[in-house]
């Protein structure tokens, strides 16, 4: 199940990554205040942002395309939990990486600030997300089901957003895409540059990632349909059998796919 | 609409009233709640004081998830939930009535726990007014963002532990504003009236966004379970 273009994806991404980790454990210099923690930035913000604004922006845009009765298709449903589950993986990195990271700098593994405070709500707030896709249901009743709950959870976002932020900020300011400092970034050469190489690379491992997840997710769909159908045939065998005894009344067959 | 809005309302709380059921078992796991958080927190008078805006807003969203479930739990008997499907009515009413007659509940829940909170936390009320507006926005916020995940999960066999996980993280930021800004009303910390302000702002963004999410969103939803 692997295409020229998903491997040179692939390929380019690992290539990327070997690059990244390169730069980031030996070519780049430690940092004046945060000596070698600071290398693990070069994981821990590509993490971030693979996992809040790519993961989470596919799975709301996929949510969107379908909603629209234009473009309603099960490959935009597939897309959608495919992108929230890698997502989830990555923001449970990005706070697992952050806490590392925080433990040496600020001492503490964890602390109440408006950052941390709100990835953490958004992790939970995809995992109740993910929760309702497992939930056992027809293609298209799951798929619509999921796509609303997707569109609640990224209303809320913003709010998370804004409300923690008023509680409490101790994180730093955003470095590289500050507004007021833009075109003047507050990290320089080989670090920024191995800084943009790492979310380059990650962005390409969040591709091949994808592409392999919805192919997965395709390919379990079509498993499903087939096991379904292959129980209705047994069934039948089994009635065909014992109809004449049992009075021909057929068992349900014994296959979870509807809840309501 | 507003019309259908007011009979599904009207039905909600009539059936609540009939089976006493927010009576006998909702409010009294409230107040079970505010006791249980003196036994955790030590009887120490002065602590419990310093936090009981934030325990008051943990009790009404703990509340809050009962009530939603009890609401959808209502339609669960009797194939209930195709005869309200059926009937007709419009889905962004039916969303306003059910959501209303949370909320209807939830704010009878919050002055009486409010009175608990005032007698058994030692804590002053300065502001009643400005609380009932904080206990208004938030309730709405609640009432309608629950209602919309009680629907996802109503029939689901997993509801009762789903929901909770779809409800209160969404949540957050309610408990946030709404503990915050009734701090400067119980004035048991530094918070002010004037820093209290933006809380209510968001509290009113965030109902006014789950509101409309609601009424465009809930028409499709009813329609699939």
């Amino acid at each position: 199940m692997s295409t020229i273009g998903s491997r040179a994806l692939g390929w380019s991404a690992a290539v990327g990554l070997a690059l990244t980790a390169w730069m980031a454990l030996v070519a780049s210099p430690a940092d004046v205040l945060q000596g070698d923690a600071v290398r693990l930035m070069y994981v821990h913000v590509p993490t971030a942002w693979l996992a809040m604004y790519l993961s989470f922006g596919v799975t709301t845009l996929a949510s969107v395309l379908y909603l629209w009765k234009r473009t309603r298709r099960q490959f935009w449903d597939l897309v959608a939990g495919s992108s929230a589950e890698i997502g989830v993986v990555f923001i449970g990195l990005t706070l697992i990486t952050g806490s590392i990271w925080g433990r040496p700098t600020w001492g503490v593994w964890w602390t109440w600030d408006a950052r941390l405070t709100s990835t953490a709500v958004l992790f939970v707030l995809y995992l109740g997300y993910l929760a309702i896709r497992r939930v056992p249901a027809e293609p298209h009743v799951r798929a619509r089901r999921s796509a609303i709950v997707a569109l609640a959870a990224f209303v809320d976002v913003p709010i998370v957003h804004m409300a923690v932020d008023w509680w409490r900020t101790l994180h730093q300011e955003a470095s590289v895409l500050d507004q007021r400092r833009l075109g003047d970034p507050q990290i320089t050469g080989v670090m920024l540059f191995t800084l943009l190489l790492a979310v380059l690379a990650f962005t390409l491992l969040y591709f091949w990632l994808l592409v392999h997840r919805y192919r997965l997710a395709r390919v379990e769909e079509e498993a499903e349909a087939a096991r379904l159908e292959q129980a209705l045939a047994e069934r039948r065998a089994e009635g065909a059998d014992t109809a004449p005894a049992a009075g021909g009344a057929a068992p349900e067959p014994d296959v979870e796919m509807t809840t309501s | 609409m507003f019309r259908d809005a007011v009979l599904v309302a009207g039905k909600d709380l009539r059936i609540e009233a009939r089976s006493r059921v927010a009576t006998n078992q909702v409010l009294p796991f409230a107040f079970l709640v505010l006791i249980l958080f003196a036994f955790a927190l030590d009887a120490d008078r002065g602590q419990l004081a310093t936090v009981a805006a934030g325990l008051f807003w943990v009790t009404v969203l703990f509340s809050g998830l009962l009530a939603v479930q009890r609401s959808f739990a209502l339609e669960a008997g009797d194939d209930a939930r195709d005869a309200l499907r059926l009937s007709g009515l419009d889905g962004a009413g039916i969303f306003l009535g059910k959501a209303g007659a949370v909320a209807a509940q939830l704010l009878v829940l919050e002055v009486l726990l409010a009175a608990g909170v005032v007698v058994l936390y030692d804590v002053d009320l300065r502001g009643t007014a400005f609380l009932a507006l904080i206990c208004v926005l938030a309730t709405a916020g609640i009432a309608a963002a629950g209602t919309v995940y009680g629907a996802v999960a109503a029939g689901l066999r997993v509801r009762e532990t789903l929901l909770p996980l779809l409800f209160l993280p969404v949540l957050a930021p309610v408990l946030l504003a709404a503990a915050r800004a009734s701090e400067a009303v119980l004035g048991t910390t530094s918070t002010t009236m004037a820093d209290a302000w933006p809380w209510v702002r968001l509290l009113g963004v965030f109902s006014t966004i789950y509101v409309a999410f609601g009424v465009v969103a809930f028409g499709p939803l009813l329609e699939e379970a």
